[in-house]
This record gives structure tokens, sequence and C-alpha cells, in this order.
């Protein structure tokens, strides 16, 4: 303890950049990119306030399982699997604009809980290995999503509209329109400042969302998760439901992933049925961790300052790629190469940190013995 | 209060079979036979379902045998076989840059590809003793993110050989490059047995045969049994002397080896290499293949390999001829994605025994 | 007073776990404000008596206890600890249960924090989503501190606290809770400084002053003598003593914690036991192993002697083998049969033959998936090159299936292992026969100089003779020194020549086998830390 005190500036300092390596590697990258790619402050600003209308809700999702213990929920795929789902309903019954995106919500509030309770129940009986299950889980239920919206949908699932309908009469077709409520959210209540187009209305609904975590952090269940997130058994022995508390964790970031989700696709203004929400629970978590967070603490900081430099990163990456080799393509896999080297960093880091607490409490004990035996 | 912990007891009867062998496996093994029998009915020819299954097993067999060396020393599944699979393809596209043709190429690949082999696993190996715990997560990461980082290789590495690279720029490799005058059936072709539509790859089978006979053999030494007591129980092994990092990063190293090889012989019998994002997702079903053979999380034999990889197999090559023929709908990429999640999924959620 | 009915009886309490008897007519009983100590050596049944009091699962598990327990004058069945919570009863346990990144007021109130007036989302779905009182919060740890005695800042995280903080912090949260009338504390000074334990002590005096009973666990007696009103020995499932604490002094209580009836057991007497040379050197030695501290042990182990080590569970007996064997880090000389053998390298001690049974059967001692051969033959196939076939002029190791089947159908008839074959999986045996097993695989060795560590632990009568005569029967006829390490000091003065007590990670002396009880338990109880 005393140690920590007597710290000086430059141990202080060496700290602050220890714990940040990753936001400021990423500072630093993009710095190098901007001049390089060449493009112009407007656009770059136009381009991070409209990313961050589109991915922040999504993203926002992953705070509460982190919260609870359950680490990185690549589940979350599962939600925006969920809200696809909403949408081609929605889209089918043709109600456009903001009723058509908020009746979608409230559609794709069912079957997130429905996936959000299996995924929570699976999870439960693998814990220690969350991450790793969710990820294979996020993929078996793509193989269900597939089998729903490519076979059940038209026969079972009533769907009207050959529009969106695969021509030989069901399944749904790979791409889906929703030009009907492009940007519907991000239109209303928009202003322009400075010639940046500001989405007023999602960034209010950020803003609430965010209101809505800081609450919820605050509440008898958000303290119980963060006793359960540390201690499982130290929780269980006071009497918390670790099981069903996990659950509802899941549950929780399984629907904000779907709200999260219509909220990106209507700014999308289209659907790629089939691989929308392959990439999303990547893309979001290497935001998230770019940001700053680790697989055991995030905060609605680290999704600001990681949307804004991951996405800054993905849209100079390839331009500026181009005009160092001439190979557009160069900057395509950068940018992959850095989401999943990102994610890979993270996850060590967690993994070396939780071996380095052990040893530590074990040099301090040896430290007092061999004093104690002088 | 060990002793209170009760002793199992063998249940008899047939509960008894379906909880050692596992229903999900009971599932596939029923669901392959059906579609068997229900082959003739829809008028594919079983014999050339036969032959393609049992092609497809001879392609795919070494991929699933790289998951035992890992399994076997406790580093669990081995998600990071997209980085033996890099390995494998630096080895055959140098060997193609290099000239060699035909058999030659093939063995000259194989030799490239070991150092490359050696030393990502050496790297990935020690990377793993350090996350002990957390293996699998991290694996898969390090599969993608070598992938990745290789996409960007494959376009800046100085290839010149006219028939991989692009055409137009004259540099950066092509996605897809034909091995056909390299190594093109160079196994599957010898010794090939024929009868009509039926035909057997016997030289892809002596290979991967080979392969499984060295496997079988070194887990019956002295190195092999202690890799086997380091996954079944780490402090037991270390209590007795044993160095378990080092034998951990001998199976990483193994397991990255034979997922060098085992592309390879993928390439030869499918007649392509792949490059670029195609390596990503090659873990999962040879994982999942070796868990519908029977193996768990920290148990795996060579006949778990054969049985999961004919199994699997059979049901990527069956489904769309059959099903299709059936019920009028492509569905085998369905349920080929349900199936072999499903199974991971299972084998994941299975309480562990032992150490783990 | 006597009519006055008692805060806690306990008629007749029995419990055995299956068929192994380890408590049998406990009585008891305690009036408000009474503080009472409760002492005995580990495995005398404390803890025991102290989960049935509790309701913890695993009694229930194990199907029950027998007797009656009174609270204030009428019967209750605990079925869970929340139940004995709910009825009062509060525990302190050894193992700390803190949340690490809580604040002490947070973990004073885990899981009973007070919560606002209701809002509309907390009576839609449900109580857990009301906020939490942070000013309620503080003001009743701050309370439930002060009641302690100490100075703890409500908002100092628990994973910066000092040990000795830990444990007030933990008191305080059973001192929070408004219907508790009976603390049990469980080896609460074991981890504090003197200054602290003298706080803990008289916050226990204030404790009892406002009508808490409390039931204190120690082994540091003279805490005892200081603090309580009564003192309760146990030994091997029974009560043994009941005193006022004035009327004890701390030789009676170490003499009734250990004293059995004597006179019947046979004691080794070999006059020649060991020739004088010294095989087996120990000087300074230190072993980090949790729970088993190793502080500065010097100790000579003669040739073809069995050694006991002795001691209080806790007090550092078991760091000494994993620490020379390499499980644990460790630091200090060990020289054996004059050479110097490098600590934290299991192999270097294996290949100087020495060989070690673990206490911890299934976590270190055996392959629990695997077969009893490889179990058997898997350490001396690894060291000493056995049960191997050389192929191709030695270039290969072949494992020899046969001669690991041979050895391990000796030891099965040696050691009567009970078993369905020599392929039968190490799991699937009783506790008894998983011993021998690991006993097997040390002969299989066949070393020079043996650790045994608590061999008799959690087996059945039958088992532990045989395990320990065949000890002795390897220790006369192959002279092999051994050894061997039990909480059992019984066990001990049967099997061993002569005895070293271990407390606080020291050695508190060395007696022969045939010294008096209380001899060894004021030895034991001398040092303890």
């Amino acid at each position: 303890m005393k140690k920590q005190s007597q710290a000086s500036g430059a141990g202080a300092v060496a700290r602050f950049l220890r714990q940040n390596s990753v936001p400021l590697m990423f500072i630093i990258i993009c710095a190098v990119l901007i001049p390089i790619s060449g493009f112009s402050a407007g656009y770059l600003i136009n381009e991070i306030v409209t990313r961050m209308g589109r991915n922040i809700f999504l993203i926002l999702s992953l705070l509460i399982p982190i919260t609870a213990g359950m680490g990185l929920n690549f589940g979350m795929t599962l939600g925006a699997m969920a809200g696809e789902i909403a949408l081609i309903l929605v889209s089918d019954w043709q109600i456009w604009g903001i009723p058509g995106i908020v009746l979608a919500m409230i559609v794709s509030i069912p079957i997130s809980v429905g996936l959000g309770l299996l995924c929570g129940k699976i999870l439960n009986m693998a814990k220690g290995r969350e991450m790793v299950t969710s990820y294979i889980t996020s993929f078996f239920i793509g193989g269900v999503y597939m089998l729903v919206v490519l076979y059940m949908m038209g026969p079972i699932i009533p769907i009207a509209h050959s529009s969106i309908k695969l021509p030989r009469g069901y399944g749904i077709r790979n791409t889906v329109s929703l030009l009907s409520m492009r940007q519907s959210l991000d239109n209303l209540l928009a202003i322009r400042v400075l010639g940046v187009k500001i989405p007023t209305l999602t960034f209010l609904i950020i803003g609430l969302m965010c209101l809505g975590i800081v609450w919820f952090g605050k509440t008898k269940l958000g303290q119980d998760m963060r006793a359960v997130g540390q201690d499982i058994q130290v929780a269980r022995d006071a009497g918390i439901d670790v099981e069903r508390t996990r659950l509802i964790s899941i549950i929780i970031s399984t629907v904000l992933a779907g709200f999260g989700m219509i909220i990106y696709l209507q700014n999308m203004g289209n659907l790629s049925t089939y691989s929308s929400h392959t990439q999303i629970g990547m893309f979001c978590i290497a935001a998230l961790l770019v940001g700053g967070a680790s697989v055991e603490k995030a905060s609605i900081g680290n999704v600001f300052l990681g949307v804004i430099l991951f996405h800054l990163m993905f849209i100079v990456a390839p331009q500026a790629g181009a005009k160092i080799t001439g190979d557009s393509m160069i900057g395509e896999y950068f940018r992959v190469f850095a989401s999943y080297g990102v994610i890979t960093i993270a996850l060590i880091m967690y993994e070396t940190r939780k071996r380095k607490a052990k040893l530590m409490a074990g040099r301090q004990l040896q430290l007092a013995q061999s004093e104690d035996v002088k | 209060m060990s002793q209170t912990e009760k002793t199992l007891k063998p249940v008899s009867g047939f509960s008894a079979f379906v909880q050692n062998f596992g229903l999900p496996r009971l599932i596939i093994a029923g669901f392959l036979l059906l579609l068997f029998i229900a082959a003739p009915f829809v008028g594919s020819n079983f014999f050339t379902q036969l032959t393609n299954t049992i092609n497809r097993f001879s392609w795919n067999a070494i991929l699933v045998l790289s998951m035992v060396p890992m399994v076997h020393s406790g580093c669990g599944l081995n998600f990071g076989l997209p980085l033996g699979i890099v390995s494998g393809l630096l080895g055959a596209t140098i060997s193609m840059e290099l000239g060699f043709t035909g058999g030659l190429s093939f063995l000259m690949a194989i030799l490239i590809a070991t150092p490359f082999a050696l030393i990502f696993g050496y790297g990935y190996g020690h990377l793993l003793n350090r996350i002990k715990g957390g293996e699998m997560m991290i694996a898969t990461y390090v599969g993608f993110s070598a992938v990745s980082f290789m996409c960007i290789a494959w376009l800046l590495l100085p290839y010149r050989s006219p028939n991989m690279v692009w055409g137009l720029s004259g540099k950066g490799l092509r996605t897809t490059i034909t091995v056909e005058g390299y190594y093109d059936k160079i196994l599957a072709n010898f010794l090939k047995i024929e009868i009509g539509s039926f035909s057997i790859p016997v030289g892809t089978l002596l290979f991967f045969a080979l392969l499984a006979f060295l496997m079988w053999a070194f887990l019956h030494t002295k190195a092999g049994t202690a890799m086997t007591a380091v996954g079944s129980n780490p402090t037991f092994a270390r209590a007795s002397g044993i160095n378990v990092d080092k034998v951990r990063l001998q199976s990483v190293i193994m397991s990255t080896w034979l997922g060098a090889v085992g592309i390879l012989v993928y390439q030869q019998g499918f007649g392509f290499i792949q490059l670029y994002m195609a390596p990503f997702y090659m873990a999962l079903p040879a994982i999942s293949a070796i868990l519908i053979g029977g193996a768990s999380v920290n148990k795996a034999s060579i006949t778990n390999v054969i049985i999961g990889t004919f199994l699997f197999q059979g049901i990527v090559t069956m489904t769309p001829t059959v099903m299709n023929n059936i019920i009028r709908m492509d569905m085998s990429e369905v349920i080929r994605v349900i199936v072999s999640q499903g199974m991971i999924l299972y084998a994941l959620t299975r309480k562990q025994g032992g150490s783990k | 007073m006597s009519n006055r009915v008692p805060l806690l009886q306990m008629k007749s309490i029995s419990k055995d776990f299956f068929g192994n008897q380890v408590l049998s007519d406990i009585s008891l009983t305690l009036d408000a404000g009474e503080v009472l100590g409760l002492v005995g050596e580990n495995g005398a049944g404390k803890s025991t008596l102290m989960k049935i009091l509790f309701g913890m699962d695993v009694i229930a598990q194990t199907g029950g206890y027998g007797g009656d327990i009174l609270i204030g004058g009428e019967k209750v069945v605990f079925d869970s600890p929340f139940a004995a919570l709910e009825a009062g009863i509060g525990m302190v346990h050894q193992e700390f249960s803190l949340i690490p990144g809580f604040t002490a007021a947070e973990n004073i109130l885990l899981n009973r924090e007070p919560t606002n007036r209701q809002s509309v989302l907390s009576q839609v779905f449900s109580d857990r989503l009301s906020t939490l009182d942070r000013k309620k919060m503080d003001e009743t740890a701050a309370r439930a501190i002060e009641m302690v005695g100490v100075d703890i800042s409500g908002s100092m995280l628990s994973s910066d606290m000092p040990i000795g903080i830990k444990q007030f912090t933990e008191i305080a949260r059973e001192l929070s809770k408004e219907q508790l009338k009976l603390l049990i504390l469980d080896e609460p000074t074991a981890v504090l400084t003197e200054q602290e334990a003298e706080t803990l002590l008289s916050s226990v005096r204030n404790m009892a002053a406002r009508g808490i009973a409390v039931i204190f666990i120690t082994h540091r007696l003279q805490e005892i003598l200081d603090i309580c009103d009564k003192v309760v020995v146990m030994r091997d499932g029974h009560v043994v003593k009941e005193v006022a604490a004035g009327e004890a002094t701390i030789p009676d209580l170490a003499r009734w914690m250990v004293g059995r009836t004597v006179e019947s057991v046979q004691h080794q007497d070999r006059a020649t036991a060991g020739s004088a040379r010294t095989v087996m050197s120990i000087r300074n030695l230190w072993v980090d192993m949790p729970g088993e501290v190793v502080r500065n042990v010097s100790l000579d182990v003669r040739e073809g002697e069995i050694l006991g080590i002795g001691g209080l569970a806790g007090q550092g007996k078991l760091g000494i083998p994993n620490g020379i064997m390499g499980l644990y880090p460790a630091g200090g000389q060990v020289n054996f049969d004059g050479r110097d053998i490098p600590l934290n390298e299991p192999r270097k001690c294996l290949d100087a033959q020495l060989a070690f049974v673990s206490e911890d059967r299934r976590g270190v001692g055996l392959l629990l998936d695997e077969s009893l051969e490889w179990n058997i033959a898997f350490p001396a196939m690894q060291i000493h090159d056995k049960f191997l076939k050389p192929l191709l002029g030695g270039l290969i190791k072949w494992r020899d299936d046969r001669a690991i089947k041979e050895v391990t159908l000796k030891y099965i008839d040696q050691l009567q292992i009970k078993c369905t074959g020599p392929r039968q999986k190490a799991r699937e045996l009783s506790g008894g026969n998983q011993q021998k097993v690991c006993l097997s695989k040390a002969f299989a060795l066949e070393p020079k100089f043996l650790f045994v560590s608590e061999p008799t632990r959690g087996i059945d009568i039958g088992a532990k003779a045989l395990v320990l005569d065949a000890l002795k029967k390897f220790n006369r006829e192959s002279g092999v020194t051994v050894v061997m390490i039990s909480s059992e000091l019984e066990e001990l003065r049967q099997t061993c020549d002569r005895i070293a007590i271990i407390s606080g990670g020291k050695v508190a002396g060395i007696l022969p086998a045939a010294a008096s009880s209380e001899e060894f338990g004021l030895l034991m109880v001398e040092q303890v830390r």
C-alpha cells in the first residue's frame, strides 16, 4: 500500500501509459493515417458523427454482462438477429417511418428475451468459459436464424410481399430494403452545425440509454450484478440468486442489442439478411476494447472513445493503405487485422493479469518470510 | 471430505449407452444412417454418395487429427488451427513459387511448411502457456489475427509465379490458385481403386493412416504418456517431475504442424489453394468432427478422429443431395451449421471431470 | 438466572458421515451475553458442530444430524444458513467472504442494502429495480463499525484492506444484523497481529455486555482464558470437559485437548530406531504454501527412522514436504545423503530418490480419469525409465503395458486394493483404496526416502490400519527412511520413532513417541500464530 502512495510522478505516467496502451496505440495509428489518407476534417467529423449515432447503442448493450462478470458478450449477435427478424416482419407489414421503427423494437423484445433466456441458460452451464461459449452460441443460433428466415418465412410465418421474398416463393431475399424507414430516426429533429448533420433524436435516445445504465448501476439489481461479477461464491453465500442475476444480465444485453441493431439498420437503410449480424458482434467488441475497456471493466466513456477511435481508423485505413501501397485492399485487410488484433490483445491481457494477481500474492508472502528468516 | 464424494457406478442398459455415447452423437449417427437408407429411394446412387463421403473424409481427416495432441495435453480444442493452415499455405505457395512441380512440389510444400509450423507453433505454445485456462477463446482470436495478417502478407509478399498472382497487376496472390500441374490428386491417384462409380483414394487414406499410426505410436511412448498425464492432471504431472509447460509446448507444435500438413492434403484432394479469408472458419468443422466422434474437451483418440470425420463429412455430402430430393429444399448449409455448432456447444457445456 | 431459558441449547447432538461417527452426544447451553470458548484439536468435531448449528448444506446433504437444537427454548431445524441468520445466528468464517471491489460499507450490507422508496419500475418489475439508499447504507455501516470498536472508513475498498481490517469488516457485517443474538467466531485471531487481536477481544467483551452470546473458537488458549466465561473442550467428537474459564489453566486445556487413554496404546519401542547418521538435514526452510506457511524450520532426519511431523492445522506441517518436493515456492537449504537438493524443482528431488505421497489425493496424488496401471507406473516410468521397452536401439521408449500390468497387480495384491481390475479408473475407487494407489505409486519409485502426508485423512478405520502397516513394513523391510505428516497425534505415536511438532511455522520441539500427551499438547499450542 505504502509503495503505491510513494510512487513518483514518472511511475504514475508509466502506469497511465500501461493502463491506456490500447487507446493510445489507436490514437497514434489514427494520427499517422489521417494525414496520409488526405480526408478533410469536415468529412471525417461528419462520418464519425454518423457512425456514433449508428453504433453506440449497440455497443452499450455490451456493458451490463461485463459488470456481471460474464466477459464480452459475443452472444449480442442473438439480439441483432432478433432485431433483424423484427425489421423483416415490420417491413412486410408495410409500416413506415418512426412507427415502423417503434413497432420493430416492440416486436424484437419477445424474440430477444427468448434468445437471451436460452443464451443465459447455456452460459450458466459453462461458467468460467462464458466467452467461447457465447461465441459458439452465436454461430449456433445463426444456423437457427437461417432456418427460420430462409425456410420458415413464407410457408410457416406469413410473408405477404413478394418484394422481400425470394423468387422461389419462400425465404427472404439477400437484401431487404428499409428505404421506407431509412434514417427516419436520424432525420427527425436533425440539426446542422457547420455542415455537420447531427442526428439529434438518435443522440437523445443514446443519452437516455446512458442515463438508464447509470441509474441501473445504482439499483439493487445493479449492485447484485457487480457482486456476482466479482466473486460468485461470496455473492451466493450472501443469498444473491447468482444464476438468475446472470440470466437477467444476458437478457437485458440481448434486448438492448436488438434495439441497437434496429437503430443501426435504420441508419444503413437496408438489411443484408444473412450477413448483417455476422460481424456486428466482433466490430462492437473491438470498438469497446479500443476505447480502453477490458474483459472485466468497461464504462460509458470507453464506448464513446472507442467508437470515435475505432471508426476513425476504419474510415481512413483503406484510403491510407491505397495511398501508401497503391492497393486499397491492404487498408481493408489492415482494419480487419486491427479489429481482431485488439480483441486478441485484450483477451491475453485479461488472462495474464489474472495469473499475475495470483503470483503477486505469493511473492509478497515470500518476501515477508525471507525477512522473517533473517 | 473426499470420501463423501459418491463413487461413480456404471449405469446399466440402454441409458448407460446413451450416457456414454452422448445423445447428440446418437442423433447424428442415426441421421446419417437414415440418409444412407433414404439415398437409393430418392434416386441418388448409393456408391456415388459413399465415394463422395470417403473422398471428403480423406481430405479432412488430418485436419481433424491435428486436434489430438492439444486435447491430450489439456490445451483444449485447437481453435487456433488457422495458424497451422497458414503455415501450410506458406509452404504450398513458396514451393510453387520456387518452380517445383508434380509430386516433388507436394513434398517440398510439406518441407517448407515445417519450419513455419515449428516457429508459429512455438510462439503460439508459449502464449498458451501464459494464459492457461483461457486457451480456447484466445486461440480463436490468435487464429483470426494470423489469418487477417496473412491477408496483407499475401498481397505484399514478392510472389512472381504467373500461375499464382493476379494477371493484371502481376503481383499479389489470387484468392484461389489451382494446384493442377503441381500436386493435384497426387495422393488420391496413388493406388486408386475404381469399380464403376465407386472409387477409393487409397493413397490419401494411406497417408492419413501413416500419420494416425505415428500419432498413436507417439501416445504409447514415454513422452506421449507424459502428454496424456499433463492433460489429465497437470498438478499430478508436475509432482511426478514433468515439465508441464514444455509438454504443452510440444503438443501445440505437433498440432500446428499437423494442421499445416492437413491443409496440403486437403488442397491436393480439393484441387485448389484457398487464400485470404478462406482459413478463417476452418477450425470449427474440424473441432465439431472430432467431438461428434466422441471426444471431449480433454479426451480424444484416433478412433474419435476416424468416426467423427466420417460422420461429419457424411452429413456434409449427403444432405444436399438426399435432403433436396426428399423435401425439395437445399437445407444442407443450415443443417451443417446447426449440427457442427450444436456439437461444440454441447461439449462446452458438459461438466468436466478431473482437472478442468 | 436459573429460571431463565438459555439462549441456545444443544441436546445430545450426533452426526456421522456415511457411518463414520464424527460427533456423539454433544450437549451444551449458552446464555445471552455469555462467551463460550470452544477448543479441540483439528478433527475433534468443532467445525462440524458449528456447521450443524449454522445450517450448512453439507449437513443436510450427508443425512442430517441427531439430537435437538433449541433457541430460546424452542426447537429449531435450519435447512440453510439463511434460516440460521433469520433466527439471529451469525458466523464469521475463516475464509473471508468479501467482494474485492466493494467498499467496507457495501460489503457490510451485501444483499441487505436499504433501498429508496419504490419507483414505478420497481413496482412493475421487481424490488431489485429500486435504487440503493447510499446515505442510509453509510450510516448503518458506520454504526456497525463503531460497535466493533475499530476505525475503518466505510468507503475503503476491501481489496485495499490489510487482513486484520477484512476480519473486522466481516464482524461488522454480522453486528449490523439487527436480529443477531449469537455470533460464532471461527479462529478470528489467527490472521491478526497482537494488537489487532487485543482490539478484537475487547470488542467481543463489548458484544457480550450488549447481550450477544459468542462462541469463540481458537487455538490460542490464553485468549480463551482472557475473555470466555466458560470453556468446552472437544476431542474425537465428544465433549471431554466443560468448565468455567476461571477454573482452568493452559496446561489443563492442552492436556484435555490431546490426552487420550494413552496407556492402552502400544508405542513404538525400537530403542535402535534409526542409526545415528543424519540422512536429511533441513536448514532455515521457508515455504509459501497458502494456509500452511513454513517460516523457519531446521530439522534432521535420521537414516532408517520413521519421523512424525505433527501440529495443529494451518501451522505449517504440511508445508514442509510440499516445499521440499518443489510443489510450492520454498527457500533454505535441504541436504540429502551428503548432497544439496535444489528447491522448487520437483524433478531434482525425484531424481535424488525422494518420493512424496501428497495429502491432496485427488488434486495432486492421482490421475483420476486414468487407470490404476497408469497411476501406479507413471512416476517410475518418467523418472527411472521403468516399464519401458527400448525400440530402434533406444531411440524410442515404448510403453511396456505388460510390465505395467504386472506391477499394478503386485500392488493390488500387496495392499489389498479393492478394484475391478488394474484398468479401473482411479476416480471410481473409495478414498482408502485411492490412498493405497498413492502409496503404490510411491513404492514403485523404489525411493530411499519417503514423505507421506496425511496418509489416513478421510479413510475408514480398516484401511487406516492397512495403510499404516504398509508404511511400517516398507520402512523395516526396505530400510527406507519415512517422514510421516499427520494431524492425528495418536496415529503418529503408534507409527513413528520420534515426533516433531510444528507450531507457527517453526519446529516447537521434537519428542519421542512415548512422551506424555500434555507435553505434546503444550508444544502444539505454544507458538500458535
